[in-house]
């Protein structure tokens, strides 16, 4: 057997003045491996008030993104051996507030998603009857960009979220910004780019990866951000 | 569109743009100094003056001062948004700091008169 400690961020606004780390043993047969999110379950069936968000988990849903070990993570799809370590910190995702526990408010990550009017716009006046056709080539622009599952571990990694929540669209917001600019389905280009040409909303963004770091589907959102840099700036130029 | 009045380029790409083209001014300016004391040998009053009595060496050390000027204006505008929340503080600081380099800039431009 082998015992694993668990350092997890507990707060419970209706009963704690303050936040606390709460330490937890779990015992795992040395022949298994457990995700994190299975031992958070396992932990939950000892302590039923340790509150988390799952749905799928199988790394799908972006339900149970989370702070583990000082890096923001899916717990479903993050093995306990890939730690590498007996001691497992585990915190909510940074910058957001806490709800309870490991379940923070996503409402700012969210508005910033609706900002960039994540929907095809299309102002045809004459729509095919079946369906908006596109070349296998510009269908390939998209890949890298429609498979974000908005679990929020990239912009709660990014300190410029983290200082202007409220006005830098961040990591996630931007990616799927740059899926609908690059659509060739889209005809509302100008209007995007537009809409996102201020000091904050893409600028606030200097690169420091943080975002492809943790991206547990492994997409990269810095390269995206830099085409929608180059997109404005080709407009100002 | 974030509206802000504090910055000094008129949106997002003209602040990005003016800062990597003062930059590169400034990066030039840093690069030619470098030169001259790397191959001047005794640093006196006459060849430093000399120097600067070129009208392309005070064209040149003044378009620096305005690239300092307007790159030190964005990034401690850029700074202060994001470390400094409370706005009348901000504000201030970015006052300080506005005034400071426009101090800088003319006094450049006094001293290059008099040269």
């Amino acid at each position: 057997m082998k015992t694993y400690t668990f350092s997890i961020y507990r707060y419970n606004p209706d009963v704690d003045d303050k936040p606390h780390m709460k330490e937890y043993q779990l015992e795992v047969e040395d022949n298994q491996d457990l995700m994190v999110l299975e031992a958070l379950i396992k932990l939950k069936e000892k302590d039923p008030t340790l509150a988390f968000r799952r749905s799928c988990r199988e790394g799908v849903c972006g339900s149970d993104g989370m702070n583990i070990n000082g890096k923001n993570g899916l717990a479903c799809i993050t093995h306990l051996s890939s730690l590498k370590s007996d001691k497992i910190v585990i915190r909510p995702l940074p910058g957001l507030p806490v709800i309870r526990d490991l379940i923070v408010d996503m409402s700012q990550f969210y508005q910033q998603y609706e900002k960039i009017k994540p929907y095809l716009i299309n102002d045809d006046k004459t729509p095919p009857a079946r369906e908006r056709l596109q070349s296998p080539e510009d269908r390939a622009k998209l890949d890298g960009l429609y498979e974000c599952i908005l679990c929020a571990c990239c912009s709660t990694s990014c300190p410029s979220f983290w200082w202007n929540p409220d006005k830098f669209v961040g990591p996630a917001g931007l990616l799927h910004a740059y899926r609908f600019l690059i659509d060739s389905r889209d005809t509302a280009t100008e209007e995007r780019l537009d809409e996102l040409d201020d000091a904050f909303s893409v600028f606030r963004c200097h690169g420091i990866m943080n975002c492809v770091n943790v991206c547990p589907k492994g997409l990269n959102p810095t390269k995206a951000i830099g085409h929608i840099k180059s997109m404005l700036l080709s407009r100002a130029v | 569109m974030v509206n802000a009045a504090g910055t000094f380029g008129r949106s997002g790409s003209h602040d990005y743009i003016l800062l990597r083209a003062s930059s590169v001014i400034i990066f030039l300016f840093s690069l030619f100094m470098a030169g001259f004391f790397v191959s001047t040998a005794d640093v006196t009053y006459a060849n430093w003056s000399g120097l600067f009595s070129n009208v392309w060496m005070k064209v040149f050390t003044l378009l620096t001062l305005t690239a300092v000027l307007i790159h030190g204006w964005i990034g401690i505008w850029q700074v202060l948004t994001d470390y400094v929340k409370a706005s009348g503080v901000r504000a201030f600081i970015q006052f300080v700091f506005s005034v400071g380099l426009i101090v800088v800039w003319l006094t450049g431009l006094f001293v290059l008169w008099g040269v």
